[in-house]
């Protein structure tokens, strides 16, 4: 070990002055052995994967248009319908986290880190049976994100009112 | 070409999710719930559809989007039918996103087992 990662010695008188400034000594000392996120290439990462996922939804959607004659907002319909289903079907197949380790946030951000929040705990509670275990952990994650944003639906429609 | 602003767009939602991620001790429920209600507010003050014409897809796939729709199907149906769509406009207009995810994450959850981490 360096000679400048030694955990300085600052006596061990119990004042809790002195352990405090012990405590804060410690949180420093272990900081650096703490790996630093590699914030460039993980931000790299999610920045690629995300706007891949987002450029595979596009193309779909303009199949939809343009050879399925759907409308704009029904084929944006079916796509988020479709990349829910597939990122849930590949959360079952366990392959969803393999992805997510590379990508993060690259592939939780988008609508298929949603679909993976819901099915991933409720697979995992499986052996609680499958009304209070798979049931209720759908919601485990999908319920905080419905909640807040269904309230701030409301409050949208609320405020619409008085426009 | 449409499909790089798709690109930078969507990109650009997600560095910033990363960006959350590796410096705040934010979990990732959190963000998510934090990305749709920043969608939503955002489209209430009127800046989330200049982005979604810009990004299209790049703007509406990320959870932001969700939020978006969220909110102007609410706004959307409070000009069209009036009071009640407070309730139902929100609900609305995200139904097929949230139906297949309910359904089909169910049956999907039923179906396979946990697997262990590799």
């Amino acid at each position: 070990m360096s000679n400048d990662k030694k955990l300085p010695d600052i006596g061990t008188e119990q004042d809790p002055k002195v352990k405090k400034q012990k405590a804060k000594a410690y949180e420093e000392y272990a900081k650096q052995f703490t790996p630093k996120p590699k914030y460039a290439a993980n931000g790299l990462k999610a920045f690629v994967v995300g706007g891949l996922i987002c450029c595979g939804a596009f193309a779909v959607q303009n199949w939809l248009m343009d050879f399925m004659k759907l409308e704009e907002k029904e084929a944006g319909t079916w796509v988020t319908v479709l990349l829910v289903c597939l990122a849930q079907l590949l959360t079952g197949l366990g392959w969803f986290d393999s992805l997510a380790k590379f990508a993060g946030a690259g592939c939780i951000v988008p609508i298929t880190g949603f679909a993976n929040a819901m099915v991933s705990p409720a697979i995992e509670y499986k052996a609680e049976g499958p009304v209070l275990g798979v049931g209720a952990k759908l919601f485990s994650v999908a319920g905080p994100v419905l909640v807040c944003g269904i309230t701030a639906s409301v409050i949208a429609g609320i405020i619409q009112v008085f426009r | 070409m449409e499909y790089i602003n798709v690109f930078i767009t969507g990109g650009a939602i997600c560095l910033i999710g990363q960006i959350l991620l590796d410096t705040t001790k934010l979990t990732a429920p959190r963000i998510l719930v934090i990305f749709v209600v920043s969608g939503a507010v955002l489209q209430v003050l009127g800046w989330y559809e200049p982005l979604v014409e810009f990004g299209k897809s790049g703007a509406t796939v990320p959870l932001p989007g969700f939020g978006y729709s969220l909110a102007k199907g609410a706004m959307e149906e409070v000009s069209k039918k009036g009071l009640l769509g407070i309730l139902t406009g929100g609900l609305t207009a995200t139904a097929a996103g949230i139906g297949a995810a309910i359904g089909f994450g169910y049956i999907v959850a039923l179906i396979f087992s946990p697997k262990s981490i590799r």
